[in-house]
């Protein structure tokens, strides 16, 4: 029974780069396989995308409202996406007995993390075109792209930012193992209506849109809509560039903070037993 | 250098069922000292809950020892997991690891990743072993359509294609067939002997599985070593003494209590069959009988089978523990 297939092994950045593309290779391939997202996650979404427009258009709203709720839809699938795919994905793993073989092996948690997010940014981000296609094409949303690199910018610090403070909590949530799902539904609501998914976050005083900007999602929405609609820039909470300048902040805080989580998780599981739950 | 030790190895949980409730401690591992050498396919055998899967997650570095040392081809779990997670792996029985939308290669071919193999070598070894453990013409099937018995020996084939210096493997037989797991055995066996560099340890309830996979075997119970040596040796531990197996008309547990207070009776289990009681007695020597059979008499309970038989490793378990396996996985009284 020799084995006749050598072996060799990477070590450093090429195992973390091939860990990173190994744990985001099944989300990739979950978009062809499992196509129930195209109901829960685009029909069900547009539902209620629809019935914000329908809002706006009887209240007799600028027209470019119609254009904040399609984008503000589109983004929604990235908010679910960390809460129910990434802020309780290690909670899973453990349960599935993932977790268990991910720290026996010589990747580095921080690789796998990266990998779950890098896999949910592409999956979501089919989704959120097809809502975007979908809504401009049937509500005949026009746009108006002031700046495309800003654009670019903007939209590449909001996911390094929000996937950053996903990665962040799945840390947190593992330790807090069935709280999370709790907590998970807790911030659900609150959030999509205090980051103005579907308006201005402008129309809040100032302390409370403040607040609403920890979550990424705020001040990338509120930077592409000055972007991309003429009116965006006299409906924004701050300028694009404090914006820019704000979310770059995030990014590392989240990132740096998803780090250190995840040491402090790791250790804390191991001297715990919270890696398994399983006693023998 | 041993591939793996450990020296006064504890390992406490606290366990609170309620916030309010003061916690209360369990000892899974109680003072383990334990040595495997390299090349050699180790057995821990002992009921559930007796402390093996404990201990198998103290050396993969799951979880941290409360106190004592651990360590993995001298490396110590504390103080060096990276450098033992490099030569390590390990299945468990039962496990659901994996996605179930990805197929058998394409959940083979993530792990590889997360060890570092390069892509080609990683599909060719996935292919050689699927080949091995009968599993090729299932590489393209969906994990989630796999019986549990497929779905183990795709397991086994994750474990074994990162080649590890030291294997774990956690009751790998739990809820196979016969067939399937005759076949887990016979190639866990071969790998071990291919290459003496190799070594494995495995946890198992199945005295069986134990005598006939293991060079040698620890018999472990409620977090303490209780024997360790090589089947044939613990067998042959009660080769003074003799095993005897006896049908009986009648028995109940009182009178079974009573039996057991005869002198020179070591140990003994009592099973109601149809048409009687099936006991398993260990006895000093054969001149135990007489009292035996004189006790049984006076209880009005007839012999209708008696036979001396050569020593099991579930004998073996009797006389230390003094109750079976399963009464001990039951929770039997003592």
């Amino acid at each position: 029974m020799a084995l006749q297939t050598k072996i060799t092994r990477n070590s450093g950045f090429r195992l973390f780069l091939q860990s990173v593309i190994g744990r985001a290779y099944p989300r990739i391939i979950g978009t062809q396989r499992d196509l129930a997202w195209l109901f829960f996650d685009i029909f069900l979404p547009f539902i209620s995308m629809v019935a914000y427009v329908f809002i706006y258009r009887a209240l007799k709203a600028p027209e470019e409202y119609i254009g904040f709720v399609v984008l503000g839809s589109a983004m929604t699938a990235y908010w679910l996406n960390i809460l129910w795919a990434m802020s309780s994905q290690l909670y899973w793993e453990k349960e599935t007995g993932n977790l268990a073989l991910y720290v026996i092996s010589p990747a580095s948690m921080m690789a796998i993390l990266f990998g779950m997010a890098s896999g949910g940014l592409f999956a979501t981000t089919v989704r959120a075109l097809f809502i975007l296609i979908i809504g401009n094409w049937l509500f005949q949303v026009s746009y108006t792209i002031t700046s495309f690199w800003a654009l670019f910018l903007v939209f590449i610090l909001t996911m390094v930012a929000l996937y950053g403070l996903g990665m962040m909590l799945s840390s947190l949530f593992l330790l807090f193992n069935r709280e999370a799902w709790h907590t998970a539904n807790l911030l659900q609501a609150p959030v999509m209506l205090f980051s103005g998914f579907y308006f201005p976050v402008k129309v809040f005083n100032f302390w409370i849109a403040a607040a609403a900007s920890l979550i990424p999602l705020t001040l990338g929405m509120d930077a592409i809509r000055q972007l991309v609609f003429p009116s965006g820039a006299l409906l924004g909470f701050l300028t694009v560039k404090v914006e820019l300048i704000v979310l770059a902040v995030l990014s590392v805080v989240f990132l740096a903070g998803a780090y250190f989580t995840l040491r402090w998780m790791e250790k804390l599981a191991i001297r715990y037993g919270r890696i398994t739950d399983r006693l023998g | 250098m041993f591939a793996v030790e450990t020296e006064a190895l504890s390992r406490i949980y606290k366990i609170k069922k309620t916030r309010k409730e003061p916690a209360h401690t369990l000892v899974a591992l109680d003072n383990v000292n334990l040595t495997v050498n390299q090349g050699e396919l180790f057995g821990l055998l002992g009921p559930n809950g007796a402390g093996k899967t404990t201990l198998i997650k103290v050396l993969t570095t799951l979880l941290a020892p409360s106190s004592g040392v651990a360590r993995v081809n001298g490396l110590d779990v504390a103080r060096q997991p990276e450098d033992i997670r490099r030569q390590i792996n390990m299945v468990s029985g039962g496990e659901t690891s994996g996605y179930g939308l990805l197929t058998v290669r394409e959940n083979l071919w993530m792990f590889t990743q997360f060890y570092g193999i390069p892509s080609k070598q990683a599909n060719a070894r996935i292919m050689e072993l699927l080949k091995i453990v009968g599993l090729e013409d299932r590489a393209n099937t969906k994990s989630s359509n796999l019986s549990t018995g497929l779905r183990q020996k795709m397991n086994i084939v994750r474990g074994f294609m990162t080649d590890p210096t030291v294997l774990f493997l956690d009751e790998p037989t739990l809820g196979l067939d016969v067939g399937a797991a005759r076949d887990v055995r016979r190639f866990v066996r071969q790998w071990v002997n291919e290459d003496r560099r190799r070594t494995l340890l495995l946890t198992t309830h199945y005295m069986v599985e134990a005598e006939e996979m293991c060079d040698r075997v620890a018999i472990i119970n409620q977090g303490k070593i209780l024997a360790c040596d090589t089947p044939q040796r613990l067998k042959a531990s009660l080769s003074t003494e003799g095993v005897f197996s006896i049908q009986v008309s009648a028995l109940d547990e009182v009178d079974f209590e009573d039996l057991k207070q005869i002198a020179g009776l070591r140990q003994g289990t009592l099973k109601q069959i149809e048409g009687g009681a099936q006991l398993e007695l260990v006895l000093a020597d054969d001149s135990v009988l007489a009292s035996l059979i004189n006790f049984l008499t006076a209880k009005g309970s007839q012999i209708t089978t008696l036979h001396k038989r050569e020593a099991t490793l579930e004998d073996v378990f009797i006389s230390l523990v003094g109750k079976s396996m399963k009464d001990v996985e039951n929770g039997s009284p003592d």
